[in-house]
């Protein structure tokens, strides 16, 4: 398989902290790989960067050979790549059709209205949120505007999906239904980066997991592998657990 | 069939007022112009501010460039040509200012925008004592009130017809997704940049015609009269008074409060300031929303309570 995204020596540094330090890994054409790490180990930070949000302070990201670093998120978005926000972003004063419609508008190839309304019913119904057209997109309940923001990002017909902690905060059954809705998207063929905790839904869908502690890459493998890792059992569990 | 309606009522109102010098006299005429000018710069400032919700307070100084453009070449170039360079002026100047502050968010574009009305105002009277040795100049053109306010209607027609194509275009989502929440907006593929400078220049450039159109009618002109920072807040307030976010709300808000004002400033000169921070402060507390957005509310309220069952459950859904 030809490998989609390429991360070199991605690297962030705030004032004197560095938050992603030489960060390399690259993801082939149609795989799902987890990011992991602990909190603050420069997950999030990694995926604002491949998503344009915040400009690296060194190394090159490149999608199907592309350079997308010191490209603005508007030009990143219509290069393939989409992502969801850690914190769900709806715009709030619009309704749920028209949170959909806008990314449908203004991605790379914008059709007709007409057709883009077809589009977003067809969206809305792959994240179960079919005849929730008019309904006010802030006042959806959290599972919903994850679904909504899930749609938002697909209706730009990404390459690249960027899941930000998108099964955080879901109950059992969501999460069963957040999982199929996920590995859904990767049979179409979409390749899917998720930074996750929730470790029954990395087995599920991960074959593959890159692990980050402190802003550095630690692990990258086999999910069930990575994770009997020593370094990385020590990097969750502190010092004092690590038994192998 | 309704907006044929709409469109064919729209043209008779707008007909009516190009007729209206006809019968009227020069206070007629003069207070209707004054009318028209603020709806045209409610208008203008909405088009860009409304949707973004970038407040700006730099309305009087494209309105005083267009003004003193005309006061400096109106005896040198053909009047609408002078109109052409207080256009391009205009749209230079708002360039500028878009380029180095629509990075900046909330009350920093605020400031910014009010210190910069203040800046230009202080560099004409600088440039103008200093430099050419006198602060004010006459303007005597060899046409009527009529004429300026015929222009001024024809730039009002126009200026709702921009707010009208944008609202129905795709770029109307796009303002919406800018006020919404910028960082979205890009990542759906908005180039955020060029859409809020490429705005707000039209938004600039309406208003500096305004100032321009007018200034044949103070006869004198000098920075403190057309650089007056009243003319921005009587703009931000109609605007906000009828609802910034909406086509008409501009409309709705500058029409009373321009009676208003007129009223208050002929009977109570001196307490004007007072009554009019009042009302600023008023406006802002009881309707946010703006007088359409009121009305809008409270007739979405009254339909659900009209229906059952469903509307229960939507409601349900906003309380938890």
């Amino acid at each position: 398989m030809e490998t989609l995204l390429d991360v070199r020596k991605l690297t962030k540094r705030f004032g004197g902290l560095t938050a992603v330090n030489d960060l390399s890994f690259s993801l082939r054409q149609g795989e799902v790989a987890a990011l992991l790490g602990p909190n603050g180990s420069g997950k999030t930070t990694a995926l604002n960067m491949i998503s344009g949000f915040q400009p690296v302070s060194g190394g090159t990201v490149l999608l199907d050979g592309k350079r997308l670093t010191g490209r603005p998120a508007h030009w990143i978005s219509h290069a393939g790549v989409a992502r969801t926000f850690q914190l769900v972003r709806v715009l709030p004063s619009l309704n749920v059709e028209d949170n959909i419609l806008a990314a449908v508008m203004f991605r790379k190839k914008p059709p007709a209205k007409e057709t883009a309304k077809e589009e977003v019913q067809r969206l809305l119904e792959e994240v179960g949120l079919a005849g929730r057209s008019n309904e006010n997109a802030a006042s959806l309940t959290y599972i919903d505007q994850k679904r909504m923001e899930l749609a938002r990002a697909l209706a730009s017909q990404p390459k690249l999906l960027l899941l930000d902690e998108w099964l955080a905060g879901l109950n059992p059954s969501e999460l069963s239904i957040g999982i199929g809705l996920i590995s859904n998207l990767n049979e179409k063929g979409i390749t899917i980066l998720l930074v996750e905790h929730v470790m029954d839904a990395i087995r599920a869908l991960c074959p593959r997991a890159v692990v980050m502690n402190a802003g550095r890459k630690i692990a990258d493998g086999a999910t069930a592998e990575v994770l009997r890792d020593p370094e990385v059992v020590r990097a969750y569990l502190g010092g004092a657990h690590a038994v192998a | 069939m309704i907006t044929a309606f709409s469109f064919a009522a729209l043209a008779a109102v707008f007909a009516a007022l190009a007729a209206a010098p006809f019968f009227l006299g020069t206070y007629g005429i003069g207070f209707l112009l004054g009318l028209v000018g603020y709806v045209t710069l409610a208008s203008a400032w909405a088009l860009f501010s409304g949707p973004t919700r970038y407040v700006s307070l730099a309305t009087v100084a494209f309105f005083g460039i267009g003004a003193y453009t005309v006061a400096v070449l109106y005896e040198t170039l053909p009047s609408w040509l002078v109109l052409v360079v207080a256009a391009l002026i205009g749209l230079f100047v708002a360039l500028l200012v878009g380029l180095s502050t629509l990075r900046l968010a909330g009350v920093y574009f605020v400031i910014f925008t009010f210190g910069l009305a203040e800046l230009i105002r202080q560099l004409v009277t600088w440039y103008e004592v200093n430099v050419t040795g006198t602060l004010g100049r006459y303007l005597f053109v060899d046409y009527g009130p009529e004429v300026v306010y015929w222009k001024l209607l024809a730039l009002c027609a126009v200026t709702l017809a921009i707010g009208y194509f944008i609202k129905r275009s795709r770029w109307g989502l796009a303002l919406k997704m800018i006020g919404d929440d910028e960082v979205v907006a890009e990542h759906c593929g908005l180039p955020t940049a060029r859409v809020k400078l490429a705005l707000f220049a039209a938004s600039s450039v309406i208003i500096t015609l305004v100032g321009a159109i007018q200034a044949p009618r103070w006869t004198y002109i000098e920075p403190t009269i057309v650089f007056n920072p009243t003319i921005s807040f009587l703009t931000l307030i109609m605007a906000l008074l009828g609802g910034a976010g909406r086509l008409w709300g501009p409309v709705v808000g500058a029409v009373p409060l321009f009676l208003l004002f007129e009223w208050l400033s002929a009977n109570f000169p001196d307490h004007y300031s007072i009554i009019l921070g009042l009302l600023f402060i008023a406006i802002v507390f009881v309707l946010p929303n703006g007088v359409l957005g009121f009305f809008e509310e409270h007739w979405n309220r009254l339909r659900a309570r009209g229906s059952a069952g469903r509307t229960e459950l939507s409601q349900d859904r906003e309380a938890g």
